[in-house]
């Protein structure tokens, strides 16, 4: 995977602008502004834009980076990270990124690819499950499970009596106790899990590369599409910004011209530069063993600048801004969900830290340089 | 969409073996008691590590051959250049010459010069200040008001420069100096020249620094001589030639690994188990520090490849100096001590009082924020 030669480079190239350019044509197709709203919790009940989902599940984008060998598209993860930054960008009201890493995920383990969506449940109270004779059984609740009520599987990290955790795929959900929304209006609903049952085959041991102690893998999984969604979401907000600051005229003058304006935006330029540096060092660790350490530094610096590139992009905005009818919020809601969304940026650069100490400050700088050079 | 040219695309397996080479040099001269890492940092002018740098081959790595150079890629020097700064070497005495004087010299200077001065460089015997600012203009180049005129085969060269670090160390400097008119872009009219140091008509002028430190000085040209041989470019062409050279000042690990020995006291001063604040501070600084480390890798290849990406170059240089400008500022929140030069024995105190003295210079040299920040907005289409 990572000894791709030019050749192999160029043809994966070539897929992943088909693919980029489909994914263009299906939401020029359906994510009007109309739908946009629809399906914002905030202004009213969240819809489920089911003609949309279909046409990106009839498309195969889900299993985007599920490998071919596993009936996927087989992407390169970087190509699959783009893509869920365009997600991010257009503000998609669905769980397609959720889906696209969780079906890579669960394939990962040796499971079968899902036909339908699937979503990520955030590590908050353990959920437990016991052996019974035919299977599992669930014991627990979930909160803030994206789009919880409206998805055919979830993915949770449950753990068994002995205190071993496993990866489990649960296809009957149970009860929606509380539909609930983050920030942006997007679902995250309240599950009960307790009673729910998994076949044998849907308990599965985690690719070690995808979790380490403390962090299950849909967390970090979690933890990794929200990075990539969080860089989109900031560009969107950037580019809005520039276009504001280039049209909009004030005293004489376009926003532009004025120095404080510029260093506002060259202040947020460089933190979304970081941020997409840290989400593609991430994006190039898919699948191999720097992944969640990878994860955490992507979470901790896209969380970190999605509240600066908010702050200043609503202010080059000025007060228009600030309303429903510009579509900035659309971004900026995310970026406030979203950086809080599978662990906070705090929470992230706590592990980072504690992790770094624990190792001194001599292994800081050849931990820095494995985590940057390939997998090779 | 705005998108910048960074990428994650790992580093040649060339480079990072020519790590572990560097690494066994560093650690000789680490226990043969050469340098003291909190100590030092890669302004601190040692003669002897540049020499025996240079002899191990760690100079003049991207030269040809033909000049004592070693043939190498750009991101093997990357290597060599991050893994130096990481151990905190003091590397002052060749880092201008092998950053951005020698790499000038070999693509715009004369073949006199070429042959007299690239050997020395790579041998690291060679050291280079940096004439650019003027008492006039600091951060505002276009203003350059020291002179150089027409004198049969020479030029003479009257004027000053300033915040000229270790002009009284090196060995030649290389000047940005007026030869003609400005013109309406003012950037006419500036042309590049090697001083030689040992030359008469060169005079410096120590200035201390807010600690005492001398490392800065003044430089005077009175009727100094320089032959056209040591005129680096054509006549006029000074501005371009600076911009150039700047993408390689701005985007290296130097503008965000200056203070990386205070990081490394930090953590060990926090030990193994680390509350709660000190763990969620000190995993910021570091996340910070992997986004930095990958957009200045980026930048490198770009730089290999022959592409001068000056907007990367200046958010690598305007991100990285805003994190290297806050570490002692999050250090001495995290532990609670005073800082001190003269804490001999407390590594971590001596490196916080030694960073805090420095830092303001991080935020100014190389192009201050304000000046990259001018830098960044054009680069984004608003100026």
């Amino acid at each position: 995977m990572n000894t791709t030669n030019h050749a192999q480079d160029g043809a994966a190239d070539e897929v992943a602008d088909i693919v980029l350019d489909q994914f263009e044509r299906l939401l020029a197709q359906h994510l009007s502004p109309q739908v946009l709203a629809a399906c914002d919790g905030a202004v009213d009940d969240a819809a489920w834009p089911a003609d949309l989902w279909r046409a990106l599940n009839d498309s195969g984008l889900p299993l985007a980076l599920v490998p071919e060998a596993a009936d996927g598209i087989g992407l390169e993860a970087r190509t699959a990270a783009l893509l869920i930054r365009r997600c991010g960008q257009a503000a998609l009201p669905l769980p397609l990124p959720e889906t696209i890493a969780g079906a890579a995920l669960w394939a990962a383990a040796g499971g079968g690819a899902p036909e339908d969506a699937l979503t990520l449940v955030p590590a908050g109270s353990p959920v437990r499950i016991t052996r019974r004779a035919d299977g599992f059984v669930l014991d627990g609740r979930a909160a803030q499970v994206p789009w919880g009520g409206s998805v055919a599987a979830l993915l949770v990290d449950a753990i068994d009596a002995a205190g071993v955790r496993h990866l489990v795929r649960i296809t009957a959900p149970g009860t929606v106790r509380d539909p609930r929304h983050n920030l942006a209006g997007e679902p995250r609903d309240a599950l009960d899990l307790t009673g729910c049952t998994a076949a044998i085959d849907e308990v599965r041991t985690a690719p070690d590369w995808a979790a380490e102690v403390g962090v299950g893998s849909v967390e970090a999984a979690g933890a990794w599409v929200r990075a990539q969604q969080l860089v989109g979401a900031m560009e969107t907000c950037l580019a809005s910004a520039l276009d504001h600051a280039r049209e909009r005229q004030q005293f004489g003058r376009p926003l532009a011209k004025f120095q404080a304006i510029q260093h506002m935006l060259a202040e947020a330029a460089g933190h979304v530069a970081a941020a997409t540096a840290s989400a593609d060092l991430a994006a190039a660790c898919w699948g191999d063993a720097r992944f969640v350490l990878a994860t955490a530094m992507a979470k901790a610096r896209c969380g970190e600048a999605a509240g600066h590139v908010a702050e200043i992009c609503h202010q080059i905005h000025g007060a228009m801004g600030f309303t429903q009818e510009h579509p900035l919020h659309r971004a900026t809601r995310r970026l406030w969900s979203w950086r809080d969304e599978f662990g906070s940026d705090a929470r992230w650069q706590e592990r980072i830290g504690r992790a770094v100490c624990a190792g001194g400050g001599t292994a800081l700088w050849p931990m820095l340089v494995r985590l940057r050079a390939g997998a090779g | 969409m705005q998108s910048f040219r960074f990428s994650a695309e790992p580093l040649p397996a060339e480079a990072e073996a020519a790590r572990a080479a560097v690494r066994v040099f560093l650690d000789a001269e680490l226990a043969a008691g050469h340098f003291v890492p909190h100590r030092t940092s890669w302004t601190t002018f040692d003669a002897g590590f540049s020499r025996r740098a240079g002899a191990a081959g760690f100079i003049g790595l991207t030269m040809p051959a033909a000049y004592g150079g070693h043939e190498r890629s750009g991101l093997v020097r990357f290597v060599v250049t991050e893994e130096m700064l990481a151990a905190g070497a003091p590397c002052g005495a060749h880092w201008i010459s092998d950053r951005q004087s020698g790499p000038q010299i070999l693509r715009h200077g004369s073949e006199a010069a070429k042959r007299a001065i690239l050997p020395r460089i790579c041998r690291g015997e060679c050291a280079f200040g940096i004439g650019m600012s003027e008492p006039n203009s600091g951060s505002d180049l276009a203003a350059v008001r020291t002179r150089a005129a027409r004198d049969g085969d020479d030029w003479l060269i009257n004027g000053s420069k300033i915040w000229t670090t270790n002009a009284h160390q090196v060995d030649y400097l290389l000047a940005l100096v007026r030869t003609g008119e400005p013109g309406p872009d003012r950037h006419g009219g500036l042309t590049q020249f090697i001083i030689d140091m040992a030359a008469p008509g060169v005079t410096v002028r120590p200035i201390l620094d807010l600690s005492g430190h001398h490392e800065f000085n003044e430089v005077f040209f009175t009727d100094y001589r320089v032959p056209d041989a040591m005129m680096v470019g054509a006549e006029g062409e000074g501005w371009g030639l600076v911009t150039e050279e700047l993408a390689f000042e701005r985007s290296g690990p130097d503008r965000f690994l200056s203070d990386y020995r205070l990081l490394v006291e930090l953590v060990d001063r926090i030990g193994p188990e680390p509350d709660r604040f000190q763990a969620v501070e000190t995993g910021r600084m570091v996340a910070q520090l992997t986004a930095l480390l990958g957009m200045s890798a980026s930048v490198a290849r770009l730089l290999d490849k022959g592409v001068v990406p000056g907007v990367e170059a200046a958010l690598v240089k305007d991100v990285g100096n805003s994190f290297e400008r806050a570490v002692p500022e999050i250090a001495r929140r995290l532990v609670p001590v005073e800082p001190s030069l003269t804490a001999q024995g407390e590594p971590f105190r001596e490196a916080l009082g030694g960073v805090t003295l420095r830092a303001p210079s991080f935020t100014l040299r190389g192009g201050t924020r304000e000046v990259l920040r001018g830098v960044i907005a054009r680069g984004l289409g608003l100026r």
